[in-house]
């Protein structure tokens, strides 16, 4: 049950995400829809007892493969889908306990808590790239094995 | 020697260059202006044609013996439907469904229009999504309303500071600033229980999603002036955020 409620709230949360990011109305809903795709695929994860760098990494590769195959879709460009799906997997917490230690001058758990926040980060770049790279080498699987077929 | 080109292809010029300053302008990623640009100009047989994009200005040649302009980008902003507009408008040019002067006439329609939602849409869409952050984050549903208000007010100080100063940075300090101060008020007040779930959930509308995911794809396609530009960008403004928060919690 509050894995549902969860993915509602995300999906709301994503749409509302394309309104600020203005995002075309047509396109809002799906907007939504990656979001909580992400986020689904990000909590499933971490409930599993998986640590939240590489649930991060699942989640962000997972909504770009989607936005992708909106991208294409729709023939319009892939970040309208993406930008707003990754803003639940930002490490908003992490970064407000970094800035919460230096403020109370807890500099060691503060780096602490920035490390984690860096790593996060970069989990989230990574999964994008790595899904960029990986849809790429499938289209091109698919347009050789077409070109194949018509020459043959 | 100036050059000077026909008066076919300083429009055709013209054109590319508008398409390219609409998509930078717009958030677009560096490498998506410079082919776009790419493309337009191939269709319409400039196949030396080169273009250099950056965050805050783009340079364009139609080739050897051909003009070269600039086109400066003081401003930039987040509107996705403007990048589908302008990426549907060279579509139908590359596939020849329009000519030229069709498609400037239609870029410079898109620029003009003002696709933003209504300011109260977005203010809304912002209260609501701070709201949702809140229980993302494992926050309790009594606090809804205090990240509803402080997300929904930190999002028009931002939009207010950020019209009236001109400066991003300082309106995303001033509305972290306020987004803290609400959520500490709303929790003295008995209105809240976690101080930190509240300002958590309602600092996220502020957050840089566009730059961080921009900064990176750029760095992958090479351009390396524009994704170190960008992910500075997305540094203070998440910088910028730190502070407003911080200078609350420091009382």
């Amino acid at each position: 049950m509050e894995y549902i409620i969860q993915i509602i709230l995300s999906f709301i949360a994503t749409a509302a995400f394309g309104i600020i990011f203005n995002a075309p109305k047509k396109s809002l809903f799906h907007c939504g829809l990656v979001g909580a795709i992400g986020w689904g695929i990000y909590l499933g994860f971490t409930n599993q007892g998986v640590d939240i760098v590489p649930a991060s990494f699942a989640g962000s590769f997972v909504i770009a493969i989607v936005a992708h195959l909106y991208a294409k879709r729709f023939k319009m460009p892939m970040i309208i889908f993406s930008v707003a799906g990754i803003i639940p997997l930002v490490p908003g917490g992490m970064a407000y306990n970094t800035m919460r230690h230096i403020v109370e001058k807890d500099y060691t758990q503060g780096i602490e808590f920035a490390v984690k926040t860096s790593l996060v980060t970069g989990a989230i770049v990574m999964g994008l790239v790595f899904a960029e790279v990986f849809m790429q080498l499938i289209f091109n699987v698919i347009r050789r094995s077409k070109l194949t077929k018509k020459t043959s | 020697m100036a050059l000077k080109g026909t008066k076919e292809e300083e429009l055709a010029i013209s054109c590319f260059l508008l398409a390219g300053r609409l998509l930078v302008q717009a958030g677009a990623e560096t490498y998506r202006a410079e082919d776009t640009m790419m493309r337009m100009a191939q269709s319409q047989n400039y196949m030396e044609a080169q273009s250099f994009v950056t965050p805050t200005g783009i340079i364009f040649s139609a080739g050897n013996e051909k003009p070269t302009r600039i086109a400066q980008i003081p401003s930039r902003t987040t509107d996705l439907e403007k990048i589908a507009n302008v990426n549907s408008i060279s579509r139908s040019l590359t596939a020849h469904d329009i000519t030229v002067i069709e498609a400037y006439e239609k870029l410079q329609i898109v620029e003009k229009t003002n696709f933003f939602f209504p300011v109260w849409v977005q203010i809304l869409a912002s209260a609501i999504a701070s709201a949702c952050f809140l229980i993302l984050f494992q926050g309790v549903w009594t606090d809804m309303p205090a990240a509803f208000v402080a997300g929904g007010v930190g999002f028009i100080v931002f939009i207010a500071i950020h019209s009236l100063t001109r400066v991003k940075f300082f309106g995303e300090f001033t509305g972290a600033l306020f987004v803290g101060i609400i959520a500490f008020l709303a929790v003295e007040w008995g209105f809240g229980t976690q101080l930190d779930k509240i300002i958590i959930g309602s600092v996220m509308p502020l957050v840089p999603g566009l730059p961080i995911a921009n900064a990176v794809r750029d760095l992958m396609a090479g351009h390396f002036v524009s994704g170190v530009a960008k992910g500075v960008e997305a540094f203070l403004t998440a910088s910028a955020i730190g502070a407003g928060v911080a200078l609350v919690l420091a009382f």
